[in-house]
């Protein structure tokens, strides 16, 4: 059993236009969405880790970003299906430091140490 | 699930047949326990040492130091603050804990004697004393150490065993270090042993009202009274304004890294620990819940003090919370991993992610990854970890306990929760 070798996704709830992976999708991988909805697959754009969020469905900028059916960001550009959905194209609608992480560390940059 | 004990807190025949899994006679379990003066009951038998101001707190760590049934709490500012006291004094006379030593400096406003006297009116031993009295560091270590012999031979004395079941349990859940797995599989599975606890007439507490962002509509459908519904839509009004206050919302560098995007994203994952059980209203620090069943409790500092203490500056402050409000057990759901522990109540970690629990197999208690893996279903790890439960309950240590953890925190906050005596809030 290897949840890293699973290339499978987990959709919460049946409105979501996302869903999370339950292993690691290497670029170009095949993806099973599981979940309450009909199960269907899915290529994975890039590489996208455990705990990370994949695009079901072409997501316009401006559009909500819905998982376990509300509302979890809004889109900050063009999403295309199978693309990582992170903080490179996802912001919140409160949160005024949302934006300002890095991608992959999410280390702040807001803030000057200096 | 046979889990239907909800007015007797005796299961129906069903869960007693033979052959199904031993898990579901956890229902039936009981275990032995301390019977506290006020009637309620404790799971450890710990003696507490109480710092008032940050320059007691080496000597009171150092009399602690090599005593493993002795843990440290104390409030590092000279200048009182009713939250704090209220929280020590709830920490001090927590079922617990079965004797309390208060250690001053001398100059602070917080005084060990009114510590010790209401340790004492809860019919506990307690002792005080002044360092500047006591002659410096290393004979009042030595003081305090003959103190905490007699103390410990006076709570061994008074002790009374009890035989306890789920519903004397009260358990916090709080969630820290948490990822993208922590609302698919860490927090559901610690809600559905919620759900249990709860049927098994149990207590059970969560908190970090932080991270219910976007989530007051869902939260007041929850509410079991028009009144918890009430309190639910005023706590989440309260909490929205702070969050905008102090312009920092309940979200943190290590969330982003395990894949949550946003603060809304996060909440709905975290109030994934309530299960789904009607919530019977929301206490705040240092109060109890007036009867059992499913609780929010509210950390967040109140309006005109928002500028003034942040709330759930770490998931050390929203455990000690919870412990406060009588949690005899603690579940801290972590995907990235954590290795704290807590003082006066026993930590017992999950995680969701079963790479985590991999890399730090000596600090998790419970890997419910293995519910994203299909090895296990969500009732069938809730079912084991009610079985963890029941075993640290019965006197296993858990595993940051066995590592020597007992972390504590305690910083200004402003709640006006009226006096433990005053019994209600105005």
């Amino acid at each position: 059993m290897s949840v890293e070798s699973t290339a499978s996704a987990f959709q919460v709830h049946a409105s979501d236009n996302v869903a999370t992976l339950l292993g690691e999708a290497a670029a170009g991988a095949p993806l099973e969405i599981v979940g309450p909805a009909r199960a269907s697959t899915l290529t994975a754009c890039e590489k996208i880790e455990l705990g990370h969020k994949v695009a079901l469905t072409a997501i316009p900028e401006g559009a909500p970003v819905v998982k376990f059916g509300i509302v979890i960001g809004i889109a900050t550009r063009a999403i295309a299906p199978g693309e990582w959905v992170h903080l490179h194209n996802c912001c919140s609608q409160l949160d005024e430091r949302s934006g300002h992480f890095d991608l992959h560390t999410g280390e702040p940059g807001d803030n000057a140490y200096a | 699930m046979p889990d239907r004990a909800k007015n007797s807190g005796v299961p129906p025949v069903s869960v007693l047949r033979p052959g199904i899994s031993t898990s579901t006679h956890a229902a039936l379990r009981t275990w032995t326990g301390y019977l506290r003066p006020d009637g309620r009951k404790g799971i450890r038998n710990h003696l507490l040492v109480v710092y008032t101001v940050e320059c007691a707190s080496f000597v009171a760590q150092e009399i602690a130091q090599g005593e493993p049934d002795t843990h440290v709490i104390g409030f590092p500012g000279c200048y009182d603050n009713d939250y704090a006291i209220r929280l020590m004094l709830a920490l001090a006379t927590h079922p617990n804990i079965g004797g309390v030593l208060a250690v001053g400096l001398g100059c602070e406003y917080t005084q060990p004697h009114r510590i010790a006297e209401a340790v004492r009116a809860s019919g506990r031993p307690a002792e005080s004393f002044f360092i500047q009295e006591h002659g410096g560091t290393r004979l009042s270590v030595a003081y305090g150490k003959e103190l905490l012999a007699s103390l410990r031979a006076r709570a061994a004395d008074n002790a009374v065993k009890v035989s306890m079941t789920w519903a004397d349990l009260t358990i916090g859940a709080e969630c820290g270090g948490s990822d993208g797995t922590s609302g698919l599989a860490g927090n559901p599975v610690v809600g559905r042993a919620f759900d249990r606890l709860v049927d098994r007439g149990g207590s059970a507490i969560f908190e970090e009202v932080v991270e219910m962002i976007g989530l007051r509509d869902l939260m007041i459908s929850r509410a079991a009274s028009p009144e918890a519904a009430q309190q639910l839509g005023a706590t989440y009004d309260k909490m929205l304004n702070y969050c905008k206050a102090v312009r920092q919302y309940s979200v943190a560098p290590g969330n982003f890294a395990g894949g949550l995007t946003t603060i809304e994203e996060k909440s709905m994952g975290a109030f994934a620990k309530g299960g789904s059980r009607p919530i019977q209203g929301v206490i705040r620090v240092s109060e109890r819940p007036p009867h059992p069943g499913l609780w929010i409790l509210d950390s967040v500092p109140d309006e005109h003090f928002m500028q003034f203490g942040y709330t759930n500056p770490n998931d050390t402050e929203g455990i000690m919370d919870l412990i406060a409000a009588g949690a005899q057990i603690v579940l801290f759901i972590t995907g990235r991993g954590s290795v704290i522990g807590s003082a006066v109540a026993p930590l017992v970690k999950v995680t969701g992610n079963t790479r985590t629990y991999r890399n730090m197999t000596e600090d998790m208690d419970f890997n419910a990854g293995r519910v994203l893996s299909g090895e296990l279903t969500m009732d069938e790890a809730a079912a084991e970890l009610m079985d963890l439960i029941a075993d640290v309950a019965s006197g296993r240590e858990s595993k940051p306990e066995r590592l020597g953890h007992r972390e504590f925190f305690l910083m200004y906050k402003h709640q006006d929760v009226p006096s433990l005596e005053a019994g209600c809030r105005a």
